[in-house]
């Protein structure tokens, strides 16, 4: 590590909800986690290093946020960082966290922790992503993030240029990949309405896509028309059925539907 | 500290180094021990709701998701519930081809926990990246046995963090004989790195604090192999118990300090783990395994957690040799092809079924009701972490007095630090329950 290390953006990982998942797969970068360290100062991450400043530039945000104090550490961190970005689906957009916003929290706690709930009197109703709660920079999707879009991420903070993120279908992807389409071996796929980016691993691995890096940015617009009405389906059937990942996406457009006036950025 | 009088002041927020949220605070004064307390601080996930109502082919993608360091191990305790509860057949090649994909897994954990986590207590570094100044072989030997471990997991499970390959039944997709012969060569090479960690931990294994607990010690053990996919529950204390009875081993019990369930069988706590694996399965380890054992004087009934870490370090050794077992099994005879986009026939019918897994944390419990649509209606999951809680606890007791005395708080400190950490806690798992419904039965 050559240059002082004023130099260097100052980057801390900050966890919330979630498998960390994403975090391991910044450890998983290997060697690659080793060149990062030339470009960027990592001052802040739990899982990996004691090491813990408050001083920092870049905020990387993974897992959803589900309770009171969840939210005071994510407003400290807007205020500090210049940047925030989230890392992965559940920070992003609540992720396979959101699976249990239907379900009358009291009950749940009630359930697992019988009468001794008193400790968690401050978790939420629902699981939400960052952007529930704070003004997010830039978001990397996906479940767990892709190790190289990640990079690229970084890449382009570094240098001072917009971190792109692919806003067409994963069915490009999966074309350019000649793989059996999903929906031709009769699954319901997610690939027309699903963010790309993932390079369709999972159709690429003989599963169909599950939904993991959420909606592409209008599921009306950017879907990949042309399979869903060979198939006689709609992006709204298909999102509503299969929702692992996107209910709390899903949730939004709804609202949206309902009342346009009150739409949740 | 005064003298030999009890006199300490430890409170760690957010222990760093371990995978989710826990705090250590201990509190003596005028001899008097006030709190000595481990304490599970992670927000509750509730992944019960999660699977309920979720199709028998969904829940192994949701519960995956309990944990990121050990994702393959959860699909895999997942699936074989699903698969016990619908009756769904397993080949003996994909069971194989499962326990490479763990046994990868179990690589990436052990060498992350040894390598990343644990190491830089030992030379007195904060993380393993000023390291790759100060030790920078070292560093390049452990990121070397890391990505084998993860590269090894990939090959089978389609990638290194939540399957793509898995299916109730098998596999979607499985690897080619020429990628088996290639990874075998690859494992067949690693002796040097290997090698290489154990002189590495050798050197620096006196570092490691001399404490001694013995307790009782649980993990799967299996006839016909040191076991970590198949097996029955055996406990130091009781002996041998069917899967399927896991809840009189567990015992699940609430705590004030903490988020995470803790559990009891014989004795007020128990351990699980690689140290538990070793002590009450030592026999089936390979020669190679047995001999970096000897190297460090680690022999069974090894009482010191401390040298859970070694533990490790031998278990890796050993996955090493049993992969190159399984692997030439495989090779000898001849993969039976499947078609690409496999999906196993499954006749669907109501059932309740019980996963075992011993995994890089120890032995890890998924249970799941369905019914006759295969929906799931109730589920139930026992981590490794939720078993230790109580044990660490019990060991910070032990430690607090021996030690409080004749040391500086900030030694102390690094004591109980270590403590946790070489128990690898993985806190976010262990906050994840699913069910509850059972609990009281």
């Amino acid at each position: 590590m050559s240059g002082a290390e004023s130099d260097k953006p100052r980057v801390a990982f900050f966890d919330f909800t979630g498998c960390e998942g994403c975090q391991l797969e910044v450890v998983n970068l290997e060697e690659q986690l080793l060149e990062l360290v030339e470009v960027v100062d990592i001052v802040s991450f739990r899982e990996a290093t004691s090491r813990r400043e408050d001083d920092y530039d870049i905020a990387f945000v993974e897992g959803s946020a589900v309770r009171d104090h969840d939210a005071e550490r994510l407003e400290e961190i807007r205020e500090e960082a210049d940047t925030v970005v989230t890392i992965g689906s559940c920070s992003s957009f609540a992720g396979i966290n959101a699976l249990r916003n239907d379900r009358d929290v009291e009950d749940v706690k009630r359930e697992v922790y019988g009468d001794d709930v008193g400790q968690f009197d401050d978790v939420w109703e629902e699981a939400k992503p960052a952007e529930a709660v704070i003004e997010v920079d830039y978001s990397v999707p996906g479940c767990p993030i892709d190790k190289q879009e990640f990079v690229q991420v970084v890449n382009a903070l570094v240098q001072g240029v917009e971190p792109r993120i692919p806003t067409y279908p994963v069915c490009i992807e999966c074309k350019m990949n000649e793989n059996h389409c999903a929906f031709e071996r009769g699954e319901v796929c997610l690939g027309p309405v699903t963010r790309g980016g993932c390079n369709a691993v999972c159709v690429s691995n003989g599963l169909k896509c599950w939904g993991c890096r959420g909606l592409v940015p209008d599921a009306n617009k950017d879907a990949h028309e042309e399979v869903l009405e060979e198939y006689g389906l709609s992006a709204d059937e298909i999102i509503k059925e299969f929702d692992l990942f996107t209910r709390w996406q899903y949730e939004q457009i709804e609202h949206e539907d309902a009342d346009p006036e009150e739409v949740v950025q | 500290m005064s003298g030999q009088q009890l006199d300490v002041d430890v409170d760690v927020e957010y222990l760093t180094r371990v995978e989710g949220h826990g705090n250590i605070v201990v509190n003596a004064e005028d001899g008097e021990l006030e709190t000595c307390e481990w304490q599970v601080v992670e927000s509750p996930r509730f992944f019960e709701s999660m699977v309920k109502g979720r199709s028998w082919d969904e829940v192994a993608m949701v519960t995956s998701r309990i944990c990121g360091i050990c994702s393959i191990s959860h699909s895999l305790a997942s699936l074989k519930a699903t698969e016990d509860a619908l009756d769904i057949f397993v080949s003996t090649q994909d069971r194989q081809l499962r326990k490479l994909a763990l046994y990868g897994e179990i690589i990436q954990s052990h060498v992350l926990h040894v390598g990343y986590l644990a190491l830089p207590d030992l030379v007195d570094s904060k993380s393993v990246i000023p390291m790759a100044e100060s030790h920078p072989d070292d560093v390049e030997t452990v990121v070397k046995l890391h990505r084998l471990g993860n590269e090894m997991t990939e090959l089978f499970a389609g990638r290194d963090v939540h399957a793509t390959t898995f299916v109730p039944g098998g596999f979607s997709q499985i690897p080619d004989e020429e990628e088996l012969e290639s990874l075998r060569e690859r494992l067949a090479n690693v002796d040097d790195d290997l090698n290489d960690v154990v002189d590495l931990l050798i050197d620096l294994a006196p570092e490691l604090p001399a404490f001694e607990r013995e307790t009782e010690y649980v993990s799967l053990t299996d006839e016909d192999e040191y076991a970590f996919y198949e097996g029955v529950i055996e406990s130091s204390d009781t002996g041998l118990m069917p899967v399927e009875d896991y809840r009189d081993l567990t015992n699940e019990y609430v705590v004030p300090q903490s988020t995470a369930k803790y559990t009891k069988h014989a004795r007020d706590a128990y351990m699980v783990g690689s140290l538990a694996r070793f002590n009450n399965n030592y026999d089936q380890l390979s020669d190679r395994a047995k001999a970096v054992a000897d190297a460090f004087d680690l022999s069974p009934q090894e009482t010191n957690p401390y040298l859970n870490t070694v533990a490790q370090v031998v278990e890796t050794a050993h996955l090493v040799d049993a992969s190159i077992d399984l692997l030439d099994e495989l090779l000898d005879r001849g993969l039976d092809e499947q078609p690409p986009h496999h999906k196993p026939d499954v006749e669907i019918s109501g059932g309740r079924g019980v996963g075992a897994v011993d995994v890089p944390r120890g032995i890890l419990f998924h249970e799941y009701e369905y019914d006759e649509n295969g929906e799931c209606v109730d589920a139930n999951c026992v981590i490794p972490t939720n078993q230790n809680h109580g044990n660490i606890q019990q060991d910070m007791e032990k430690l607090v007095p021996e030690v409080a005395p004749r040391k500086p708080d900030a030694d102390v400190e690094k004591d109980l630090e270590m403590l946790v950490r070489a128990y690898d806690p993985c806190i976010s798992c262990s906050t994840h329950y699913l069910d509850v419904e059972f609990v009281n039965e």
